[in-house]
């Protein structure tokens, strides 16, 4: 369970996130969407304090991760996380991006480590590419390199920070197709994006915000039947 | 006077022998260099008066020519600290930390160049600052900065002849000393100058090879 008690977050005099209460529950997809500039990234950022918060509470599975600090990794282990940018280590072949937090984080065996590499590069569809560099993949395989690089910590939550944003209509397809095969496994998938149509098809919850703030937590269905607010309902009508 | 190598030829050997005071001068500086660079290099990216003294420290360095810190070093401390050191230990303090101060910043340079979103990514997964300084960090900014790296370290086999001021017979020191007794300039210079030129063409060659290695794209 993740909780965001009170967070508000300034860049020096800019506020970015402006007093956010919410709570995730287990096994569910959220989708965080809402125009440029609203707060969604810095949101999902701080849940694994990446972003430290100016003020407020970050809670996973009952820790306090900003007053308990000797846990933050522990938790960040079981909190995966996929960026805009892939981020893969540059100078480690595919493989070897998805073995290195197994060694040193979960100290596996490197045999072990391995295996596991290539079971999930396998299942994202990457098993001719394992011995190969990020910069010889094209973007929607290193994002699938980044998912499974994610996955094979077996967290129990998985933030996606705008996953196709970088990648061509093609590409986006691809990715959106591993995300969407995540859904519901057990995992707690949250996804900032600006697909609007994927996040209906795969959320469970819409979280729209607006202008540093939450403005509407719904079912996703209700959201895009009957948005509560003006602010979603122009939101709604000017992606169509 | 025509070029005659016979002067000199008994002297050759002892010329030669200059090679391994230079490169033991050279090689322990460039290891102590290296390692006291790279932990100026982390230090120095937290904000605070760790980070101004090794400033500081750098700016002495960078600032002051190698021949006025070694004269500073043998000849000035001790007349207040009333303790000499031998030439050796004096060589080998000066031309680490003149190395290391190089260093630092050709580091401090590769460390900037990673990719922040790299650093994040180790950090989502739980990876420990440790782990992702030299696991992900430090691989990849040597790699950016090895080309500099290498100059520097032929830059330092170079600064060495410059120890000939306190008196230790290194390459340079030893012409000096077969040009007095043989009265003959250009053979022994020539000698020493071919010894100084292979040496930084082995090194470069090194870095090449290097290089290659640690190519990943």
């Amino acid at each position: 369970m993740i909780k965001l008690e009170n967070i508000s977050k300034k860049f020096n005099e800019t506020v970015v996130l402006k007093d956010i209460n919410i709570e995730f529950e287990p096994e569910k997809t959220y989708a965080i969407i809402g125009s440029s500039g609203a707060g969604k990234s810095t949101l999902l950022r701080c849940i694994n304090l990446l972003e430290k918060p100016t003020t407020g509470k970050v809670i996973v599975d009952g820790v306090d991760l900003i007053k308990d600090k000797t846990l933050l990794n522990p938790i960040r282990e079981k909190i995966g996380m996929v960026f805009q940018n892939f981020n893969l280590f540059a100078h480690m072949s595919a493989k070897k991006n998805v073995m290195f937090a197994l060694i040193k984080v979960k100290k596996m065996k490197i045999a072990e480590a391995e295996a596991e590499a290539i079971m999930q590069l396998t299942n994202v569809g990457l098993a001719q590419r394992l011995d190969n560099y990020p910069h010889q993949l094209s973007g929607g395989e290193k994002q699938r390199v980044a998912i499974a690089r994610a996955l094979a910590m077996h967290p129990k939550t998985i933030l996606f920070d705008e996953p196709t944003s970088a990648l061509d209509p093609e590409m986006t397809q691809e990715v959106l197709k591993v995300i969407k095969s995540l859904n519901h496994t057990g995992m707690t998938n949250i996804i900032v994006t600006h697909e609007i149509k994927f996040a209906q098809e795969v959320a469970d919850v819409i979280i729209f915000m607006n202008n540093a703030e939450i403005l509407e937590v719904s079912n996703t269905k209700e959201f895009f039947e009957k948005p509560k607010t003006e602010r979603a309902k122009e939101f709604l009508s000017n992606m169509i | 006077m025509k070029v005659n190598f016979e002067g000199i030829v008994e002297y050759i050997p002892y010329l030669l022998g200059g090679i391994l005071v230079t490169l033991e001068i050279a090689i322990a500086a460039a290891l102590l260099g290296s390692l006291l660079g790279l932990v100026f290099s982390l230090l120095s990216r937290k904000k605070g008066l760790l980070q101004i003294g090794i400033k500081a420290f750098i700016d002495f360095f960078r600032g002051t020519p190698l021949l006025f810190q070694l004269a500073f070093f043998h000849y000035g401390i001790p007349q207040i600290t009333g303790i000499i050191p031998t030439p050796y230990i004096s060589a080998l303090v000066v031309f680490s930390l003149n190395s290391s101060a190089y260093l630092a910043e050709i580091l401090r340079a590769g460390i900037e160049s990673i990719d922040k979103g790299q650093i994040e990514a180790a950090h989502a997964l739980g990876v420990n600052n440790w782990d992702i300084s030299f696991n992900i960090i430090i691989p990849q900014a040597l790699r950016n900065v090895l080309p500099a790296i290498m100059n520097e370290f032929i830059t330092l086999v170079k600064e060495t002849s410059v120890v000939s001021l306190i008196s230790l017979t290194d390459l340079m020191r030893r012409q000096q000393i077969v040009s007095a007794a043989t009265y003959r300039f250009f053979e022994p210079l020539l000698v020493i100058g071919v010894i100084y030129l292979i040496m930084n063409i082995v090194l470069s060659n090194i870095g090449k090879v290097l290089e290659r290695k640690l190519k990943y794209d």
